[in-house]
């Protein structure tokens, strides 16, 4: 099997189930009891937040942890929106954020929030004078994502940060789901105020996350209860998922080190072959992040090739794996080229360290013989 | 373009005659520590000055370390260019543009100290200043009293740029006055104070009194993590952890209640002075702060120094405790002192101790037990440890790998 799906889910690293398998076993006291077992657990959760503060370059103080990328986003638009609703109610997004971050902002509009969307370009990123344009005397938050999930653009983060930081007003929250671990991003640098961070997409167990919150900014909280993570999230934690995470954490930076211009060949080479493939529009921009390339087939619905190379032993997928379950329609490709065909026939391939270049080459094969004799059929059907 | 070196200057230390060559030797010994995983970067030193020469490292990391170093009272990142008007140019833009603070005025002052270089001083500061004016947006001039005053040195091998001040920790360098044992309870207080000794030159060692079962596992973790944030300073904290509950269950049972807390620091203080003998240093410092409860009033400090003639260094003797709080925040100790555990100062205060105790009285009550025995054998049973900088939990533990 070639799993070329890593943006959905990556496979967590042996090392990592390793922990998580030894303290869900062995330190499994409650890191709020008062004995012994209770104080163990406590030691690894602050270790792990540690760790985790430290591959960031920041303090562990400003580390929260979550059950993934939903929980992050939700808790940081809609906990940053509320602390600060008494000095405006604008926030700006793009048009291009995980349903997470959309629907949260949506969801804010019974509160009397307004949302701007920022539209993107044809490299799927956004203009910072756009940017500028949209914001207000009364705009509290703007959030965008580092790394689209469906395409791969990069944002302009530092640039942005640098604009906000002249707005003492505004929040910065950035979606880091997609970057982490694969595209560098120096939160301090960059002025962000809120950053999540999910564990399954580095090679951790599904239902972990982190959100990183700077210093001094307050957010109000989603879950109320025993005051876990500084009253901001609420809700005994998951030391073990804890624990793994930071480990995944860890290795999944360390690999950037090491890895990242390997990621990138693949890359490229993928990028190469199907520019050259007829029938193939490629959506990904060619400087976007190193593990994602996101392309179309016109003629065929995407549904047919994923099944078609699914039967080859290729894990690929359709949209985003949080929309597809809605309708075909990548959202993001749409608000790139506004071309129906291209989005409703997009399959993204997304990489991890440990694939290798003979994959990409398989793969590119394949598409090639699938779109070939499929596109043969389809004409006849037409 | 990258930074060249790092220009760092003394303070202090340059109004000192002939001791000055130990104070600079400490203080190089220092930042060597400080740097050593940094390959790549030279310390070099002259009577007036240090440089550390980056040798292509990126500037802004050294600079991060060499601020938090004692005895360093000012830091300058310094650029080498080519005797090129048009590269001078370039870097004088990019001095500006990298500067840690936003700059809004500037002026430059040229030094040529090789006569033949074919523009003058003034030539040079106008191209110079001209080409920052036209490719920056609300920058402008002010040769009185500029945001940046931006130093270019015309050499004959180079030219050098330099300019930005950034504040270093001042104080005097680690270890050079010597060795002192810091009693530290837990609380607010007593970190802060051993950061300013450590900042005044003392090498400092942590005690910390620990009584359980009616002092938690925890409040002795919150003893290491505190120690683990005073290591960041000079990489290591010896904590003496003194096993006192036998002490305190004797003075309970024997001592009338509201003498009680003034004979508990007596005799703390009587344990911390044999282990500073031990240890071979020289005074005990405490976070005290004066009337701020009842056992440092000057009555009871009158009462509780009489024990011993050691200096007992105070530190935060005329601070409040506001000013006291607002150093801890900016050590990074305040949160972990103010988690809400019971440690040996809470446990056993008595509902109303004396605020004015007498001493004529605590020796009366003491003379009726025999405490030296129990203050040998606490002094022999203490456990030693030595915690490195940010270590949440022992190392040695099976858990290591868990990460």
């Amino acid at each position: 099997m070639i799993y070329f799906d890593n943006s959905a889910t990556t496979k967590p690293y042996p090392e990592v189930l390793e922990s998580f398998l030894k303290v869900s076993s062995d330190y499994f006291g409650n890191p709020s009891s008062l004995h012994g077992l209770g104080v163990q657990s406590e030691k690894l959760l602050s270790a792990a937040r540690k760790q985790v503060a430290d591959l960031l370059q920041v303090n562990s103080s400003e580390i929260y942890f979550t059950s993934g990328g939903t929980e992050g986003n939700n808790l940081a638009i809609k906990g940053a929106a509320h602390s600060r609703m008494n000095r405006g109610k604008h926030i700006i997004t793009t048009a291009i954020e995980h349903p997470s971050v959309e629907d949260a902002c949506q969801s804010l509009m019974h509160a009397g929030f307004e949302i701007s969307i920022l539209p993107v370009n044809e490299s799927g990123q956004i203009e910072l004078s756009d940017l500028k344009d949209a914001l207000r005397e009364d705009t509290v938050l703007v959030s965008i994502m580092h790394v689209n999930n469906e395409v791969g653009s990069v944002q302009p983060i530092a640039e942005v940060g640098k604009v906000l930081s002249q707005y003492p007003n505004v929040l910065f929250h950035v979606d880091n789901v997609q970057g982490a671990g694969k595209v560098p991003l120096s939160l301090r640098e960059a002025y962000v105020d809120i950053c999540t961070y999910s564990g399954h997409k580095i090679h951790g167990l599904k239902g972990t996350g982190f959100l990183y919150v700077r210093e001094g900014v307050r957010i109000d909280p989603l879950f109320h209860g025993g005051n876990q993570e500084t009253k901001i999230r609420s809700g005994t934690e998951n030391v073990a998922g804890i624990v793994a995470l930071s480990k995944a954490f860890r290795i999944s930076m360390n690999n950037q080190l090491l890895y990242h211009d390997k990621l990138e060949q693949i890359k490229k080479h993928l990028y190469k072959g199907l520019m050259e493939m007829q029938g193939v529009l490629v959506n990904s921009p060619e400087e976007g992040a190193p593990h994602i390339l996101n392309f179309s087939v016109p003629l065929l619905k995407s549904e047919v090739l994923l099944h078609a190379l699914e039967s080859d032993g290729i894990i690929v997928s359709t949209t985003s794996a949080c929309s597809s379950k809605k309708r075909a329609v990548s959202k993001t490709v749409d608000a790139m080229f506004h071309d129906q065909a291209r989005s409703e026939s997009v399959i993204r391939i997304s990489t991890t360290y440990g694939n290798g270049l003979d994959e990409a080459k398989q793969v590119l094969a394949a598409i090639q013989k699938i779109v070939a004799n499929l596109e043969k059929i389809m004409r006849v059907a037409k | 373009m990258k930074f060249d070196h790092i220009i760092i200057r003394y303070g202090e230390i340059s109004t000192k005659k002939r001791n000055r060559k130990g104070f600079v030797d400490k203080m190089k010994a220092h930042i060597r520590w400080s740097l050593k995983d940094i390959d790549g970067v030279v310390l070099t030193a002259n009577r007036e000055r240090m440089y550390v020469l980056l040798n292509g490292v990126d500037h802004k990391p050294v600079i991060e370390r060499l601020k938090g170093i004692f005895g360093i009272q000012s830091i300058s990142p310094a650029i080498k260019v080519e005797r090129d008007l048009e590269v001078m140019k370039t870097a004088a833009l990019y001095y500006l543009n990298q500067t840690s603070e936003e700059v809004g005025t500037f002026k430059i002052t040229t030094k040529r100290a090789d006569k033949d270089f074919p523009y003058n001083t003034d030539e040079i500061n106008r191209a110079l200043g001209g080409h920052l004016l036209r490719n920056t947006e609300d920058v402008t001039v002010d040769v009185k009293n500029p945001d940046l005053n931006l130093l270019v040195e015309v050499r004959r091998e180079a030219v050098y740029m330099t300019g930005e001040i950034i504040q270093g920790a001042g104080g005097l360098p680690f270890g050079s006055s010597g060795k002192a044992m810091l009693m530290l309870s837990g609380g607010i207080d007593s970190p802060v104070a051993g950061f300013l000794s450590m900042k005044r030159g003392l090498d400092v060692e942590a005690i910390h009194f620990y009584s359980p079962p009616f002092t938690s596992e925890r409040s002795r973790q919150k003893v290491i993590d505190l120690a683990g944030k005073l290591a960041e300073i000079n990489g290591s904290m010896k904590v003496h952890i003194v096993p006192f509950t036998e002490i305190q269950l004797l003075i309970q049972k024997q001592i009338p209640e509201n003498y009680s807390m003034t004979t508990t620091r007596r005799l703390m203080m009587r344990v911390a002075d044999k282990i500073r003998e031990k240890e071979e240093s020289m005074a005990i410092i405490t976070g005290e702060s004066l009337g701020q409860v009842a056992s440092q009033t000057m009555s009871s400090m009158f009462a509780i120094n009489e024990v011993t003639n050691t200096p007992i260094l105070r530190p935060l003797i005329t601070m409040d405790k506001t000013e006291i709080i607002k150093i801890a925040r900016e050590l990074d100790t305040f949160e972990i002192s103010n988690l809400p555990y019971e440690d040996c100062c809470t446990v056993f205060t008595p509902a109303s101790p004396k605020t004015k105790p007498k001493r004529e009285k605590v020796n009366y009550y003491e003379s009726f037990v025999d405490f030296d025995s129990l203050i040998e054998k606490a002094v022999t049973e203490t456990e030693i440890l030595t915690i490195k900088p940010g270590q949440t939990f022992d190392k040695e533990e099976a858990m290591e790998d868990l990460f």
